[in-house]
């Protein structure tokens, strides 16, 4: 059996997004912005993926929701475009991240700070949450821009956007979020929230990899990141990737439509599993279930490294992840663990299960057994569990 | 960067097909009691080195027969990685049958090598090589305490790189007789950063005292110092226009603006130009200086005299 429970990384195509997409590679190919017939039988389908993905995140037809190539090149524009604008200029000299933002802000956060930007790194508390009065705290009369995420990748640990958003509107200060953990996990209304630029990612939400989105609020527009041929309103040059933009609308119609899905159905599966999880001994879950997006679990096995788990769920078809899977080729410790900081033994323990509304009772039967094995044979392995040498210090020396 | 590092791959593809037995059935994973190290008539040592809040802790069992200091039985508990697992597993194994002394010499190098299916294809991918360093470390411990000395003793030499086992005088000597500037050709001649990068520059997966990146300032500092020493036993009269306001302005520094600064004064230097047999230094004096009378006697002689002294005797000063 193969079972893949690392969704929050990436999800499966819908099949039916799949086949949306399909004409636009042999049939309908021409290039959108050409002036011909190749060109003009494209535009009925933009503008229909187009009207699917602003509705989906309830943005006006005179805001922008600009299509990218990843939810990394829409997190590098805003934090590069405030820098330009408001930074080098003079008019600004500080932003405000938290310390759990995807790498594709906290890199480009270290990259500007290393120009001369000042940045706030936000803690999140014990519970992995960040804390909106830690925003308003943080914010002085030079900060350009506040940027916290809607949903944590790594914990699924839900942060107070509406609030923070409150905050910024408040002091006149620019408010991102990074909400690729939200779409089809939670309702988004842009118009409702105060909410400056938003990012998304289709292929979260089973859609295709290879298309970003940026939400950009009417009167907000940013420099461009990529110049060129003025395509995307002169904010995005590049070719419009056609089959992706299709895909992308047809993937979030369908994250609307099944969001009470998501919310319900998902939410009861992913919780049985976790209780099933948690009845292990030794087993840990840090943010509260309902703070969290219904599909994600971060829980640590007391003296199992966690690439070691990896491996023995891999090696029974099991898909899992030690937290964010762009990390998982280094070596370092879950970022989320470390920042709760509670038990540093924990660091290194974390595994995410995160579902999908594919994910079946069946395939998370079948894991808890395969968990169970893998946890039986690797504590006993484990220098680290249970048994201590009489007569042995069993503190271990730092190496 | 080029065509294999782009992409990257899945760690796991580059393990040998030991490393994946091993780190799936290791052979002498558990513990010895003092029970069965009695009926051995062994001494039971027990070594821990790592942290779990590094990521990595190993145990070590060794069953001594006190007479011939040889191991007799070698068995691990790990909390690692699967190279972790399959790196300590090989080095229990390692141990077996060898008398401590020996069991020393076993290096980090040593448990890859037997954990490779062909001989020249490494066992494990080069940020893993790591794990294999513990194995090595715990040996030293277990030994230390078997014969009662500090761990500290072993090492004939500072280890640099522990991944590569590149010892700093072989770093100091390589860099400086290949005249090396950057990690990357360290890397080339020694292997030194190669694996898991922690010994290249602060910030990296272990703590260092000194990492390459120091090594090659040191070097860049001593080469400095050689070349301003060189500097400064040139002939001022030979030197290029830069190079003589460069030793104008230095000994001015050094020698004469803290007189002039104490008296509220300053002065800059404006050009030199060569005169027939002399060389002529333009100056301007500036704040309490512009006006005093003795800038034109006593201070401009003191100045004019230094300067000969140290630079030139054909040296004429001319305040402007």
């Amino acid at each position: 059996m193969r079972v893949y429970l690392d969704n929050n990384a990436t999800t499966m195509v819908d099949p039916q997004v799949f086949k949306e997409m399909e004409p636009f590679f042999v049939e309908k190919y021409g290039n959108p912005n050409s002036l011909h017939a190749f060109a003009g039988e494209t535009h009925p389908y933009i503008k229909t993926a187009m009207e699917k993905i602003y509705a989906g995140i309830h943005a006006d037809r005179k805001d922008s929701v600009v299509i990218t190539s990843c939810a990394t090149e829409s997190n590098n524009w805003v934090l590069k475009s405030i820098y330009f604008e408001y930074i080098l200029t003079g008019k600004k000299n500080h932003i405000i991240v938290s310390e759990v933002e995807h790498p594709s802000i906290i890199a480009t956060a270290k990259f500007i700070e290393s120009q001369g930007c000042k940045v706030t790194y936000l803690p999140i508390n014990s519970e992995g949450l960040i804390e909106a009065q830690s925003v308003r705290d943080a914010i002085t009369d030079k900060t350009a821009l506040v940027s916290v995420m809607w949903a944590n990748n790594e914990t699924g640990a839900i942060f107070p956007v509406e609030e923070i958003g409150e905050i910024c509107k408040e002091h006149g200060v620019l408010f991102h979020t990074d909400a690729v953990q939200a779409i089809g996990k939670l309702p988004i209304d842009v118009q409702s929230f105060n909410v400056d630029y938003l990012t998304f990612s289709a292929h979260k939400f089973h859609g295709p990899k290879g298309v970003g989105a940026l939400y950009i609020k009417r009167g907000r527009e940013l420099m461009p990141l990529l110049h060129g041929g003025s395509q995307m309103g002169g904010l995005r040059s590049g070719t419009l990737n056609v089959a992706g933009i299709v895909g992308m609308g047809k993937a979030m119609e369908q994250a609307i439509d099944s969001l009470d899905f998501e919310m319900e159905d998902v939410k009861e599966l992913r919780d049985e599993f976790e209780d099933a999880l948690l009845e292990i001994p030794d087993t840990f879950v840090v943010t509260p279930r309902e703070k969290r997006t219904s599909n994600t679990i971060l829980i640590s096995f007391r003296g199992i490294e966690g690439e070691s788990m990896l491996w023995d769920l891999n090696r029974a078809g099991v898909a899992a992840s030690t937290g964010s899977a762009c990390a998982s080729e280094e070596l370092e410790a879950n970022s989320v663990m470390e920042a709760i900081g509670a038990d540093e033994d924990l660091a290194h323990t974390a595994i995410r299960f995160s579902l999908s509304r594919y994910t079946t009772k069946e395939e998370l039967d079948y894991t808890l057994e395969v968990v169970k094995k893998a946890v039986k044979r690797l504590r006993e392995i484990s220098s680290s569990y249970a048994y201590a040498p009489k007569g042995h210090e069993s503190g271990l020396t730092a190496h | 960067m080029g065509l294999d590092n782009l992409i990257g791959g899945t760690i796991w593809d580059e393990y040998s097909q030991k490393v994946t037995d091993l780190m799936n059935n290791p052979r002498n994973m558990g513990e010895i009691t003092e029970e069965e190290a009695e009926v051995m008539g062994a001494k039971l040592i027990v070594a821990d080195f790592g942290a779990e809040s590094c990521g990595d802790a190993v145990r070590l069992y060794w069953a001594v027969d006190p007479k011939t200091d040889v191991i007799k039985e070698s068995k691990f508990k790990s909390f690692g990685c699967g190279t972790a697992i399959a790196s300590s597993d090989t080095m229990a194994e390692l141990c077996k049958g060898k008398t401590v002394q020996e069991a020393v010499k076993i290096t980090n190098i040593d448990v890859e090598k037997a954990m490779r299916d062909t001989p020249d294809v490494p066992s494990v991918p080069p940020q893993k090589m790591h794990c294999s360093v513990m194995a090595y470390d715990v040996i030293k411990k277990a030994a230390a305490q078997y014969m009662n000395v500090d761990m500290e003793s072993f090492e004939e030499e500072i280890i640099i790189c522990e991944c590569a086992r590149v010892s700093l005088s072989t770093l100091r000597e390589v860099i400086r007789l290949n005249d090396l500037t950057t990690v990357e050709q360290i890397t080339d001649y020694t292997k030194a950063g190669a694996f898991c990068k922690s010994c290249i520059k602060p910030g990296g997966h272990e703590e260092k005292d000194i990492y390459l990146v120091d090594l090659l300032e040191e070097y860049e500092k001593e080469k400095l110092a050689q070349a301003n020493s060189e500097d400064s036993n040139m002939e001022f009269a030979k030197m290029t226009i830069v190079q003589k306001l460069k030793a104008v302005e230095k000994t001015i520094d050094d020698n004469i603006r803290q007189m002039l600064i104490m008296d509220g004064g300053d002065m800059e230097v404006l050009d030199i130009k060569e005169n027939g047999e002399h060389i002529d230094i333009y100056i301007r004096y500036l704040g309490a200086c512009s006006g005093c009378a003795s800038a034109s006697t006593g201070t401009l002689f003191a100045i004019e005299n230094i300067l000969k002294e140290k630079l030139d005797p054909n040296i004429r000063v001319l305040p402007i």
